[in-house]
């Protein structure tokens, strides 16, 4: 039986065997092939995200313009119902019977176990009653977060408004890192500064089990990171001028923007007709907005930096002015004949026998002959080319001034607006085949021209410096004790030498004190305010009008410019809009009450 | 000398005082280095049982008996004291009471599948009342060990004869036949392992080599397509018939051979798919691609696998498994016990858990090897045999290698039942070998 004992050999070999490749198995599973950790990962670690709260956004007075307002969320643990009572549950949040067996659907739908929300926003008031009924309805429960509130009713188009992140939105790699559900600035300073406002988001990595049911924090949390609060802003809105803004403009359709020259502050930013930013925070914010969306004023318009195709009128004269004087075409003391068969001049008026003269008067046969010398130079002896030479070294120095250019506010869709080019013209007439005789009515603010209110109101800052702006923007300071974004900082300096712009300013002052403007005029104050009346014209109906203007003189506080559509002379519109807001601005009073009544009689707006 | 002694054995074997003296102090005698295996087996088994069901936010002392860890402890004091009396017990008992406790276990076998209520599909558990329930199915593995042992010592082995080999057979397979009926096929297929056991005694190697074979196309047949395996088969044969041309001369056979390796290769589909319950069927789909459903038949395989892979080289650590807990591994504490090893220590630990079931492997074999009579030699590679088919089949499933079989690893898995049952197994070995220099070979 010896051969016989021989056979251990064989089933201790059988048992080493399996042992070896087992632990081949074994090693091939846990340490060469990676992929069961991450399949371990995936399958049991969950990152719960820490939302941060949202940066606050103050004027520039410190008045709160943007805060953050606790909304409570009814929601629903399908599994933890008990003896639910339907009729008594829509009783409780007023909701129809139907409607509370979709929502419960729907709950059922997403998760049997995890929590889902039932019903999202409640008010305040329908939060404390909810709540105190709940007892009966095991499985729901109060899930209390934050939204925007505003405690006034302005600044709508500026300060934008957050909702949840769209599924486009959620595809693009700019917004890696948000998840379904997530709230995001969808406009205005909201969307534009939404990385420093969002804060920092924690991540806190829960174990859960087989069924997504939290089971604890993983590692004890050692991997886990906290919530950061988002930067508070502010901005550099004057939120009394701002309201005041809006409450000279109800009624009317059009623009207010008024800027702090010296640093390209904005000081008021009304885009009419307007809405309250409230209306976006609530239950009913999708149907609020659809209503807006749909409305034939086109509240939702931005106007200030969207209203891009409108001509600036007489106003642009001022910019004629400078580009002639710093080509050498015209002196101050430059007269031109009022040749009405030039082109049509509406009002008799002085001679214009200068420059301030004529801006005063807004002489348009005298800036119809500026504009031809400084475009016709004789720089080739083909009227044509010369033509085209001229308007191509003459739009250079015009967008100097940030005509034709989005000037990068800090608001989102800016538009460029339009300053006529060579190129323009040869599209629709074809090279050589166009001449001054073209392209005249761009000398006196008509035409090819689009300005929008910021571009103008950015003009008067540029005039009132003396020859530079600083980029408008809306937000002065980043956090604590922050400054702006460096591109607001530095001076762009217009192609126009500083000397030129007095006699300008001269014939803006008697604008005011004794022209078109005389609607705006503060003398009785003090103030010396320069100004330029526009009406532009409008082949769809009644004619836009147009003031801008700056003040005091000396060392100017506040450039703004007034843009009301089909209200016609600017004189009578816009001018008074601008002078009682340059009033309340400097004396931070209104002393003119005649005045503002009467500007609150016109109505413009469209009645549906 | 060897003809005193054992005249003197058999003669004093029935007086009191003998009786006295063999069933004395046996602790210089017992195998430390087995006992020392069981006890590190056990005690690992009872810490990873903890790991299993331990809750991070709900943390419940490992003593606790309202958690698994808690009453294997209890099972495994008891276990101690069944130590005790096994090592008491006068150890010839236990050949002379084979057939007893043999019959006594059929019987057991029978009343439980007749009086058994079904609990998940299986009729095999025995209500004792008081909340304690008996698997008679754990214990008909150290019952035909002992009844086979007996009668394999009881026969001439150089002259076999049909006869014996029928009732041999016989003893072998009715148990497990009872157990199929009760529905725990899992527990059913470790008798198969005695086969081990009687190829030491001088089984045709045939029998090993045909059901190895069997076993090879089969699994072959599911992993790939039939016609490559045809192809394969027979290449090889006319390849052996090259290589040896004695082959030719036994032509017949090997055209017959290949007939049969042929049909065999075509009715694998007809057995799974109409012998099979569908369970099974899904058992084996999950171990030839778990991936074709990760959520349904897979989920067992692949979670499995994850839990174990996720573990790396070292492990997450005691306790900081994540896989294991949280019910992505279903019977954490009991079938699927070796995925917290993988999880939380890593191929290290599980390949010195490996090593833990080879050393005791390796060790029972030489314990079989010196023992004089037949009778402990065949019990001790009965003991050896179940243990390593358990080891085979429990951690092959957890890993990917075997089908999805509800067999407990042997020491480690929770249950009162399986650790009771091999610890008997075991010690009835122990005792008997602690006592083999009183026992003369025969």
């Amino acid at each position: 039986m010896k051969y016989l004992e021989n056979r251990k050999y064989i089933i201790q070999g059988i048992f080493l065997l399996v042992g070896f490749v087992f632990a081949s198995r074994l090693f091939y599973i846990q340490v060469v092939d990676s992929s069961y950790k991450q399949a371990a990962e995936t399958n049991a670690i969950k990152p719960v995200i820490q939302y941060p709260f949202r940066g606050l956004i103050y004027d520039r007075n410190g008045k709160l313009l943007v805060q953050n307002t606790p909304v409570y969320d009814l929601m629903v643990v399908p599994k933890d119902i008990k003896n639910l009572d339907t009729l008594r549950l829509a009783e409780l949040v007023k909701l129809p019977v139907e409607d509370v067996r979709e929502r419960l659907k729907k709950a059922r739908a997403y998760s049997y176990v995890q929590p889902s929300p039932f019903y999202q926003k409640l008010s305040t008031q329908e939060f404390a009653y909810i709540q105190n009924n709940l007892i009966d309805f095991p499985g729901f429960y109060i899930n209390a977060r934050t939204a925007r509130g505003y405690p006034h009713q302005s600044l709508a188009h500026a300060l934008g408004y957050i909702a949840e992140i769209s599924p486009k939105q959620l595809e693009d790699s700019t917004y890696r890192g948000y998840r379904p559900g997530d709230y995001i600035g969808k406009s205005g300073i909201e969307l534009e500064y939404e990385k420093y406002l969002m804060g920092q988001r924690g991540v806190k990595y829960k174990m859960v089990n087989v069924r997504g049911v939290e089971k604890g924090s993983f590692r004890d949390g050692a991997f886990d990171t906290l919530a950061v609060a988002g930067e508070n802003l502010v901005s550099t809105i004057d939120l009394d001028l701002q309201a005041y803004g809006e409450f000279l403009m109800n009624g009317a359709k059009g623009s207010v923007v008024a800027i702090e020259p010296a640093t390209g502050e904005v000081l008021a930013y009304v885009s009419a007709p307007f809405y309250d930013p409230n209306l976006f925070t609530g239950k009913d914010y999708g149907k609020n907005y659809m209503a807006l969306l749909s409305d034939s004023n086109k509240t939702m318009f931005n106007r200030p930096i969207m209203a891009s195709s409108n001509p600036p009128g007489s106003i642009f004269k001022l910019a004629q002015a400078l580009v002639a004087l710093q080509d050498g075409v015209i002196t101050p003391n430059t007269g031109f004949p009022c040749n009405q068969s030039l082109v049509k001049c509406s009002h008799a008026h002085l001679a214009p026998t200068n420059l301030s003269i004529a801006i005063q008067t807004s002489c348009n046969p005298y800036f119809y002959q500026v504009f031809r010398a400084d475009i016709n130079r004789g720089k080739s002896k083909n009227t044509f080319t010369d033509t085209a030479l001229g308007l191509a070294e003459w739009r250079e120095k015009i967008t100097s001034f940030g005509f034709g250019t989005k000037l990068g506010i800090d608001l989102p869709n800016e538009k460029q607006g339009i300053i006529a080019s060579p190129e323009m013209y040869n599209k629709v007439y074809g090279e050589n085949r166009w001449k001054f005789s073209t392209i005249y009515s761009v000398s006196i603010g008509q035409g090819e021209l689009g300005v929008t209110p910021l571009q103008m109101a950015n003009f008067m800052a540029t005039i009132a410096n003396r020859g530079y702006y600083v980029t408008p923007h809306i937000v002065r300071s980043i956090g604590e004790d922050g400054k702006p974004l460096p591109e607001y900082q530095k001076r762009h300096y217009t192609s126009i030498d500083s000397k030129h712009f007095e006699p300008v300013i001269d014939g803006m002052a008697a604008v005011v004190e004794s022209g078109t403007g005389r609607n705006a005029n503060l003398s009785k104050l003090g103030i010396a305010v320069c100004g330029k009346t526009g009406t532009a014209e409008n082949p769809q109906g009644k004619d836009h009008a147009v003031f801008v203007a700056f003040a005091p003189k000396d060392n100017p506080k506040i450039a703004i410019a007034v843009y009301v559509e089909n209200a016609g002379f600017g004189a009578q519109s816009a001018a008074p809009i601008a002078g009682l807001m340059i009033e309340k601005y400097l004396t931070d009073s209104v002393s003119r009450k005649p005045m503002e009544k009467w500007v609150l009689s016109r109505k413009y707006l469209e009645i549906d | 000398m060897g003809v005193e002694q054992k005249v003197l054995g058999n003669r004093l074997v029935n007086t009191p005082q003998r009786s006295r003296r063999t069933s004395g102090f046996i602790a210089p005698h017992l195998d430390w280095v087995t006992v020392l295996l069981y006890f590190l087996l056990v005690a690992l088994g009872w810490m990873n049982i903890y790991a299993a069901v331990y809750s991070p936010e709900n943390v419940i002392n490992i003593f606790s008996m309202d958690i698994n860890s808690g009453k294997q402890l209890a099972w495994i004091g008891a276990s101690f004291l069944l130590i005790l009396v096994l090592l008491v017990v006068d150890y010839k008992i236990y050949e002379h009471l084979a057939y007893p406790i043999y019959g006594f276990i059929i019987l057991l076998l029978l009343v439980t599948l007749v009086v058994a209520k079904p609990i998940a599909g299986s009729r095999s558990w025995l209500d004792l009342g008081a909340g304690i329930r008996l698997q008679p199915a754990e214990l008909a593995k150290f019952a035909t060990a002992l009844a086979a042992s007996r009668f394999l010592g009881s026969i001439n082995l150089r002259q076999q004869n049909f006869k014996d080999q029928m009732i041999l057979a016989a003893i072998t397979f009715v148990p497990p036949l009872i157990i199929v009926l009760q529905n725990e096929t899992g527990s059913a297929l470790v008798f198969g392992a005695f086969i081990l056991a009687y190829f030491r005694e001088g089984m045709s190697p045939l029998i090993l080599i045909i059901g190895g074979s069997a076993a090879a196309i089969f699994i072959l047949t599911l992993l790939v397509p039939k016609l490559y395996l045809i192809v394969g088969i027979t290449v090889l044969m006319a390849l052996a018939t090259w290589l040896d041309y004695r082959l030719l001369r036994r032509f017949k056979v090997m055209i017959g051979l290949w007939l049969v390796v042929v049909g065999m290769v075509f009715s694998v589909d007809f057995f799974v798919n109409d012998v099979l319950q569908p369970h099974q069927q899904n058992r084996i789909k999950a171990l030839i691609n778990p991936e074709a459903d990760p959520l349904g038949y897979g989920w067992n395989v692949t979670q499995s696998k994850i839990a174990i892979g996720s573990g790396g080289l070292w492990g997450k650590g005691f306790l900081n498994g994540t896989q294991t807990k949280f019910d992505f591994v279903p019977e954490q504490s009991t079938d699927f016990i070796f995925c917290t090893i993988g999880e939380e220590h890593g191929w290290i630990g599980s390949t010195v858990l490996i090593g833990l079931f080879m050393a005791l492997l390796i060790r029972l074999v030489s314990i079989a090897e010196r023992q004089k009579s037949v009778f402990a030699r065949t019990y001790g590679y009965c003991v050896a045999s179940i243990i390593f088919f358990h080891f085979l089949v429990n951690v092959g499933m957890t890993i990917g290698l075997a089908p999805v079989v509800g067999i407990p690893l042997p020491f480690f898995s929770y249950g009162g039942s399986s650790l009771w049952s091999f610890t008997i197994l075991l010690f009835i070995l122990l005792a008997i070998d602690a006592n083999r220099a009183k026992d003369l070979a025969r």
